[in-house]
């Protein structure tokens, strides 16, 4: 995608900072160059500090801050009604907040910042008679600065619906239309609200793909998904999100670290042995006996402590099965309860 | 601008139900019932004047006007509400009311170009004559048609969904029409109706294109409530419409 074609660059070149060779490998065109823009605080591309907004007798978001770092992939994560999309919403300047700040590239707002801000909303659409070309054409008409949309079709893999109305494409093509429209303008910020809800699993690995290629042209992402998996396999860092609250912020790793006893072993013994051989390791936290299995939970390097004790007491762990908690697991953990829909 | 306007009347041209409903069937009536002997001779119910020569016309370009006006314009702008077109051009730097006008632009084409065909049919086949008073007759359509519109975009304001727009639509257009001299000339309603419809959005646009056709000056009144009717309208409208 042409990301140099966009913003006044002269600005952004005439003072380089030390960031600029901060800047980590795999994320190649544009990153540098935008690093480097004074205007944006270090590099925090968005600021938002407690955040609050009632709808009527509803209280939506509650006291929600966190800050997303120029070219990260960031997930707001949290069950349907957990107040995500007014959180967006309010970034994305389409809602005022009742109390708070937003502050998005260093404080720009209005149309300036629309320029810069792509956005792709749950519930949003075309008209149906609209065909793919002419949709890209039109939106690209309202930016100064737009993309190539010509090239950004072919990416998103529309080049062969090009004449296609949008009433008769696909879940999977018009999400990544929606994409496409999101990215027209050439932004160096990208708000993507349930991207994937409603897809087949390999039109959502598709469309993950596709992010993962958007983030590596050195656009911000905030992906906005009520998915484990999405956001455990796209997202840099996670804020997870409960009744208008941030429970946490941090990567999906850390997250599922806060989890006690991250890991789980289980396997059927080939004879009777003393719990006390796994429960004096100190790695194992709790054993189980389930209808001549055993489940055992633990931390750290829980199967090869396992293995080697089981091996001292000549006892050969048959069916041997690993688990590793997941963030379906961490936010049960932090929250209490599931986030499934 | 011009791209929105574009793409909007491609769009228009793709469904095209609604501008062929608001051009062919003012036309069809004019040309069929204009073929009726009795609406071609002197009428002393219309002060000697013929039905053809402004009464038929004249009320066959303000059906096109409020065809659009009152039931496509609505019925497309709450559709796009619903569907969450207007949400998705919230997000970009031009903004939902870019689509708004682009809307109107072609609706109100498409009425001009249903009067200028009901003008020129009407006087090759029937010999109805070209409005006399032509600059008038054009700043009284312009006016009406923005009286109109206004009325239109207020519908799209209040209807709750994309089905109840055209209904609600109809049922103003329908009463309006009445008494604006559809179906009986107004020079045949009560007095009293007709002193009352004076003040209504609809009969004093009728009225006025009928005084400017036969060659007349439209009266202080009739122009005057027009363009109230725009401003109250439009006023409305700006706080009552919502984008999504």
């Amino acid at each position: 995608m042409p990301n140099d074609a966009g913003h006044p660059a002269g600005v952004e070149l005439a003072t380089p900072s030390p960031d600029t060779k901060a800047a980590p490998a795999g994320y190649p065109g544009g990153f540098r160059r935008r690093t480097a823009d004074p205007s944006v605080d270090g590099m925090n591309v968005i600021e938002v500090s407690n955040l609050r907004k009632r709808y009527r007798d509803r209280l939506a978001v509650d006291d929600v801050s966190f800050t997303v770092k120029e070219g990260e992939i960031f997930g707001v994560l949290g069950p349907n009604g957990a107040g995500k999309t007014t959180t967006v919403e309010c970034v994305a300047g389409l809602r005022t907040p009742d109390s708070g700040t937003v502050k998005v590239l260093g404080g720009l707002s209005g149309t300036r910042l629309k320029e810069q801000l792509g956005v792709q909303l749950q519930s949003s659409a075309l008209p149906a008679k609209i065909k793919v070309w002419e949709a890209l054409d039109l939106y690209a008409s309202f930016y100064r600065t737009p993309a190539d949309w010509g090239t950004l079709m072919r990416r998103v893999g529309l080049a062969d619906r090009r004449n296609t109305f949008y009433g008769n494409l696909s879940g999977g093509q018009r999400q990544r239309l929606s994409i496409a429209l999101a990215l027209v303008g050439n932004p160096r910020v990208a708000i993507l609200d349930e991207l994937t809800t409603g897809l087949d699993p390999q039109a959502r690995r598709d469309t993950w793909g596709l992010i993962e290629q958007v983030r590596a042209d050195g656009v911000t992402i905030v992906l906005v998904t009520h998915f484990m998996e999405e956001a455990e396999r796209l997202c840099d860092r996670l804020a997870l999100i409960d009744a208008g609250k941030v429970i946490a912020v941090d990567s999906p790793a850390g997250l599922v670290a806060r989890v006690d006893q991250p890991v789980r072993v289980g396997f059927r013994p080939s004879r009777p042995f003393h719990d006390a051989v796994l429960t004096d390791l100190p790695e194992v936290g709790e054993v189980r006996h389930e209808a001549g299995r055993i489940e055992v939970t633990g931390t750290g390097d829980l199967l090869l402590a396992i293995t080697t004790a089981l091996s001292s007491a000549q006892v050969v762990p048959g069916d041997l099965r690993l688990e590793r908690a997941t963030l379906d697991d961490a936010f049960l953990a932090l929250t209490g309860k599931k986030i499934t829909v | 601008m011009s791209k929105t306007i574009l793409t909007e009347a491609k769009l228009f041209l793709r469904e095209p139900s609604g501008p062929i409903f608001a051009i062919l069937l003012p036309l069809a009536l004019l040309l069929g019932l204009g073929s009726i002997p009795g609406f071609r001779e002197a009428s002393p119910d219309l002060g000697g004047q013929r039905v053809i020569d402004t009464q038929l016309p004249g009320m066959m370009v303000i059906l096109s006007v409020v065809t659009m006006a009152l039931t496509a314009l609505p019925a497309t702008l709450v559709t796009y509400r619903e569907g969450g077109v207007l949400r998705r051009m919230s997000t970009t730097p031009v903004g939902p009311a870019r689509l708004l006008v682009a809307q109107v632009v072609n609706n109100v084409a498409v009425a001009i170009v249903a009067t200028a065909l009901l003008i020129f049919l009407g006087n090759l086949f029937l010999g109805v004559a070209v409005p006399r008073a032509f600059l008038s007759f054009a700043g009284v359509f312009l006016l009406g048609a923005a009286s109109m519109f206004g009325l239109g975009l207020l519908i799209a304001s209040v209807a709750p969904s994309a089905k109840s727009a055209p209904g609600i639509g109809s049922l103003l257009m329908f009463p309006l029409l009445f008494v604006t001299g559809m179906w009986i000339p107004r020079e045949m309603l009560p007095d009293l109706v007709r002193q009352i419809s004076d003040f209504l959005p609809m009969a004093p646009f009728g009225q006025a294109l009928r005084d400017t056709w036969a060659g007349h000056a439209p009266q202080p009144l009739h122009l005057a409530v027009m363009a109230a009717t725009v401003l109250v309208t439009g006023a409305l409208a700006t706080r009552l419409f919502r984008w999504e």
